[in-house]
């Protein structure tokens, strides 16, 4: 048993899903979903029994391109949240009729497939197509079901999908320059590389660019609010929950261990950018009016501070990144989720014109308040590990990049408890607010439930991750 | 005697378990099943608290109790752990203590609210963040309790949830709150960095072993909790949420915003005294900023008309004091005056609740008056609390608060003089309050004057027991033989060699400090007995008193200078960069455009002109050879 099988689930899904037929889509995509879930967890089991469970074969033989898909503790935490993701996502569209929902459920399945790629590639060519895969349905996502003008929905769109691609480009003339280095593009042979340090610096920028882009950080996030915005609510999840630490996780992966001395040497000016995104991402969404795009914004917040712990290049910097990756792709999606729940009942995206939920749903109430205080790294929820652990690691770098990174806790409390007074409190509306239903409850309760047991008890994923991350900064650190 | 560890686990999941029963099955219990649970889980925290609390003479390092591995750092481990010892069993036998009597006040101050059980759930839940942060054996299990409570302070504040105001309160507290949050967590980075442990007991070792420490960082680290401190414990300049928190329901000023959480900052420095003590520098800052906050909230406190007001600010005031005797050392004379603080302060504001109560939500002392007749009960027991707050021989506060100003004045004369003033200030604006709450006539309307009642049994028997530790609660330390010095001695290594003397300067201080009460007393008297004075209304009050009134502006300044600032620099932002930003990028993506319109032009098709090209570009070409050569 090896890794391609949850490729294969999920790729098989998504044509099963398409062939399914509208009425049975939704249920044919969770159904599959669900078992590339299950398959995973069978998978890190096996890992955990120190089984192998990487895929390699020859797929091209000139240019020397594998079809290798390599599982280490890293790669299977980013597997975990996509196929835990995954699901949830399904079920949180189950409450919102998407015509020709067929295609929808299946893009959705095909976004995660690609993605799953992406975090398993071992190979820069392979991981090349699959990071370019994965932007394909979500434009198709983002153009067909999202809401607002057509014709605006259609520029922004359009805008994101050129602008990553063209940031994307970079990589590939990266990995052809080191392909012509290597004669092979798998990582393994591409560590081996005894690159310049000019050649580094122009690789490392190369593949900033495309990361910056598809993070985001700033000043490459333009596209972001306005297709968080625009898309629908189960693209915008897949977008913040799961394709963002793409780029996240491609820093850890490819950037940072194939160009160390560039990295090493220019990592003040990247925490700096990092750090520029939290405090700029928290003060735009101060006053935001529209609830997706205040997430969104304080989406920008939260990966500047996993940006700049990245760039630390220290074992509690890459430790702090992975798990707030995951923490932080389970409280986006949870906090969309809401948005979409008010959205279903009030028709609005707007605070101003929502108000007084907590009287006629106190349920929605709560969870919507846990999630808050999760994304404001309140102690014993998951993202608490992460941000501590982060901003730890700014402090062993310079203990002002912790005190200005860590304005996060109070610009964070700012912006997310202003939005949920204006949204939630207040005089009863005069709108009839319908309380949850049993699958977006569940839903919601699931997210917390992981919350708060990884905040409790976040050893069985630090366990997971640490070796990899271990192994990444040998190389990184090693001399050559 | 060996201690049972489980009944820690209980102690401290008893208010859990309430808060879980409460908030899922309170509405189905009803009213009283779910304030008797409320109220029993506290109960019983209370009662294993006792149990540790007579076993703890037999261990002097205290029991520690470590559950799991919680975080992972790359040169440490944090644990999920447990530390009862003197200090954490003396706070945690006042906050169930108290916090008992709160609840079973609350179960009939709270009875006509629809969400009674949700006020349950969220104080038991207060109480479990509460216990947390006086538990942990290490500075992030704090931590857990110190955001918890800030949590729960936000949730109770905003308890009524349809009025904004109170909203906006409950916000208030949880961002200031937040901005200390910031530096207890740089303290704690800090702390980590040089000493690779978060643990109390392991960093009292190696601050008390180590010979090379690097006291610069340490100095910092010790300023950044100290900021922590002033967001949790209301200290200038953090000061401005805790009046605002008074918007929550009155058993909640009592229990979190007098009683047990605004002293959470005094625990801190407490628990880390082995810290502040190597960093002087820190600990004068500490004590002129306690000193100062105790001067300028007694000022604001003189003039304010809201009961709950002036007993805001008299907290503020008195808070400043033990920070004052922290500042100067004297930790154990802060703990003394949080303990005594708790009984007389908890006792005025369930008094004032009881007020409130029957007067059907007026909080105006200028619309009470003679209310001594009809609520008897209150009128004693809030009168015992404020003779006790106005420092009057042998009442607790009496003792505690001289041994603030005793410290202060052997240390440096001008705070004491700073220390002094505010304490014949409380005297006086403490008076205040009662001749105009139960003095003089009833000047509220006719409909509250025929509904005029004292407060029932459940609400007068907490009043009644707080007045009695109010009374007597000095005798934990009296002046030559205390207790409680001897108690805290394990924690507090030094006083085992202090000295407890009583010189002619000593009783000469204290006879200082008790006529100025009594001064204080004696103007409250003249002015609002017997010449029967009623404050103005708000238009009436000018010059300096408006100043004051409107407390200095204070909340004004910062709300222009950070408020309005951020808010506009996020108007910018988002207009403006924002769209400059998007621009820069579709710019990029014009000039491209204009780039292959232009070069489409040079691929016309043209033969003449590739031809003149080519020549030029041969031209170019050969003559470089030449010219390389």
């Amino acid at each position: 048993m090896n890794v391609s099988l949850i490729l294969i689930i999920l790729l098989v899904g998504a044509f099963a899903t398409y062939l399914a037929g509208d009425k049975l889509a939704s249920k044919v995509a969770l159904f599959f979903g669900l078992a590339a879930l299950g398959c995973s967890t069978v998978l890190l089991n096996h890992y955990n029994l120190g089984e192998n469970i990487s895929f390699i074969c020859q797929w091209i033989a000139e240019p020397n391109i594998s079809f290798a898909l390599k599982a280490d503790g890293l790669s299977l935490a980013m597997l975990l949240l996509t196929t835990a993701l995954t699901p949830i996502i399904i079920i949180s569209s189950f409450g919102t009729d998407y015509k020709n929902s067929k295609s929808f459920y299946a893009l959705i399945l095909f976004m995660s497939f690609a993605m799953a790629g992406t975090f398993l590639a071992s190979d820069g060519l392979l991981y090349y197509i699959f990071w370019e895969l994965a932007l394909i349905p979500i434009y198709f996502i983002a153009l067909i079901w999202g809401n607002g003008d057509t014709e605006e929905r259609k520029k922004a769109v359009v805008k994101f999908f050129i602008y990553t691609l063209a940031g994307s480009l970079f990589m590939l003339v990266a990995f052809i320059y080191m392909y012509q280095q290597a004669g092979s593009l798998l990582i393994e042979d591409l560590y081996q590389l005894n690159l310049t340090a000019t050649e580094q610096f122009w690789i490392f920028l190369a593949f900033f660019l495309a990361y910056a882009i598809k993070i985001p950080l700033i000043p490459f996030h333009t596209w972001q609010a306005t297709v968080y915005q625009k898309a629908p609510t189960a693209g915008t999840m897949l977008l913040s929950g799961i394709m963002l630490k793409m780029g996240l996780y491609s820093v850890i992966r490819w950037q940072l261990p194939l160009t160390p001395l560039a990295a090493k040497q220019y990592m003040y000016i990247f925490i700096a950018i990092g750090i520029a995104g939290v405090i700029y991402g928290s003060i735009v969404a101060l006053r935001q009016k529209d609830l997706k795009k205040l997430l969104a914004y304080s989406s920008l917040a939260h990966v500047g501070l996993i940006a700049a712990g990245t760039y630390t290049l220290t074992l509690d910097g890459l430790r702090g990144a992975v798990l707030q990756m995951i923490a932080h792709g389970f409280v986006v999606v949870g906090l969309f989720f809401v948005a979409e729940i008010i959205f279903r009942r009030y028709q609005t995206r707007v605070i101003a014109e929502m108000g007084g939920i907590r009287t006629q749903s106190p349920k929605l109430t709560s969870m919507f308040l846990i999630l808050v205080m999760a994304s404001v790294a309140l102690p014993t929820t998951f993202n608490f590990i992460g941000e501590f652990t982060l901003l730890y690691s700014l402090s062993q770098i310079n203990i002002w990049f912790a005190v200005l990174g860590g304005t996060t806790i109070i610009l964070g409390a700012y912006y997310m408890l202003k939005m949920f007074q204006h949204a939630m409190l207040g005089e009863t509306n005069s709108k009839v607010f319908a309380d949850v239903t049993f699958t977006e409850g569940l839903t919601l309760v699931l997210i917390i439930a992981v919350l708060f047991i990884f905040g409790m008890y976040p050893k069985p994923i630090v366990e997971l991750i640490t070796p990899s991350l271990e192994a990444i900064l040998t190389q990184i650190n090693r001399v050559r | 005697m060996e201690m049972n560890t489980n009944i820690a686990l209980v102690l401290v999941l008893a208010p859990l378990l309430g808060f879980l029963i409460n908030i899922f099955f309170g509405k189905n219990l009803g009213k009283s099943v779910s304030g008797i649970v409320g109220t029993l889980s506290v109960v019983v925290s209370f009662i294993a608290t006792a149990y540790f609390f007579t076993g703890i003479s037999a261990h002097p390092q205290g029991i520690h109790i470590s559950l799991f591995d919680w975080i992972q750092i790359s040169t440490f481990k944090v644990d999920f752990g447990f530390q009862l010892d003197q200090l954490s069993i003396l706070w945690l036998l006042f906050v169930t203590g108290i916090g008992s009597l709160i609840h079973l006040y609350s179960i009939s101050y709270m009875h006509d609210d629809e969400n009674m059980h949700k006020f349950f759930a969220y104080l038991n839940l207060f109480i479990f963040f509460m216990i947390t942060l006086v538990i942990g054996s290490n500075l992030l299990v704090m931590f857990i309790g110190w955001e918890g409570v800030g949590l729960c302070s936000y949730l109770l504040i905003g308890f009524w949830h349809k009025n904004q105001e109170y909203n906006d309160a409950a916000k208030k507290a949880f961002i200031m709150n937040r901005i200390g949050d910031l530096g207890l967590l740089v303290g704690i980075f800090i702390l980590g960095n040089l000493f690779s442990t978060l643990d109390f007991a392991t960093l009292k070792t190696a601050l008390s072993t180590a010979t090379d420490l690097d006291l610069y960082w340490i100095s910092i680290a010790a300023f950044a909790l100290f900021i922590g401190a002033c967001g949790k414990s209301a200290q200038i300049p953090l000061y401005t949420w805790l009046p605002d928190a008074m918007a929550g329901p009155t058993p909640v000023s009592a229990l979190i915003h007098a009683a047990t959480m605004v002293t959470a900052g005094i625990f801190m420095i407490t628990r880390l005294n082995f810290l502040f003590d190597l960093t002087p520098n820190v600990q004068t800052i500490i004590a002129i900023v306690g000193a100062l906050t105790a001067l300028v909230a007694a000022t604001i406190g003189l003039v304010q008309n809201d009961i709950k007001k002036v007993l805001a600010y008299s907290t503020v005031s008195q808070l400043g004091l033990m920070f004052l005797a922290l500042g100067l050392g004297a930790y154990e004379v802060a703990v003394f005056h949080v303990i005594t603080h708790a009984f007389f302060k908890a006792c005025l504001f369930l008094g004032s609740g009881s007020v409130i109560h029957a007067l059907h939500g007026e909080q105006d002392m200028r619309k009470m008056g003679g209310l001594k007749k009809a609520m008897p009960i209150t009128f004693i027991t809030m009168l015992i609390a404020s003779l006790a707050i106005s420092g009057v021989p042998l009442f607790s506060g009496f003792f505690s608060k001289d041994e603030i100003l005793m410290v202060a004045f052997h240390h440096n004369i001008p705070l004491w003089i700073i220390a002094s003033i505010a304490s014949i200030m409380t005297a006086f604006y403490m008076f205040r309050l009662m001749f105009l709450t139960f003095f003089q006539e009833f000047r509220g309307s006719e409909h509250q004057k025929q509904h005029l009642h004292e407060s029932p049994s459940l609400i007068t028997f907490p009043l009644i027991v707080l007045a009695i530790l109010a009374t007597i609660g000095g005798l934990i330390s009296l002046p030559g033989h205390s207790w409680l010095n001897e108690y805290l001695t394990p924690i507090l290594p030094k006083l085992a060699t202090a000295q407890h003397h009583l010189g002619s300067t000593e009783y000469i201080l204290m006879a200082i400090a008790v006529v100025g009460g009594l001064v204080g007393i004696g103007i409250a008297y003249s002015k609002y007995v017997k010449q029967n004075c009623v404050p103005s209304e708000d238009a009436g009050i000018l010059g300096f008193s408006k100043v004051l009134y409107n407390k200095y502006y204070v909340d004004e300044i910062y709300n222009f200078l950070f408020v309005k600032s951020i808010n506009s620099l996020s108007k910018f932002f988002r207009d403006d960069v924002e769209t400059a930003l998007s621009a820069l990028i579709f710019g990029l993506g014009k000039v491209t455009n204009e780039i292959s319109f232009q070069g489409k032009k040079i691929q016309n098709g043209s033969i003449g002109l590739y031809l003149f090209v080519f020549v030029l570009g041969l031209c170019a070409i050969v003559s470089y050879l030449f010219l390389a050569q």
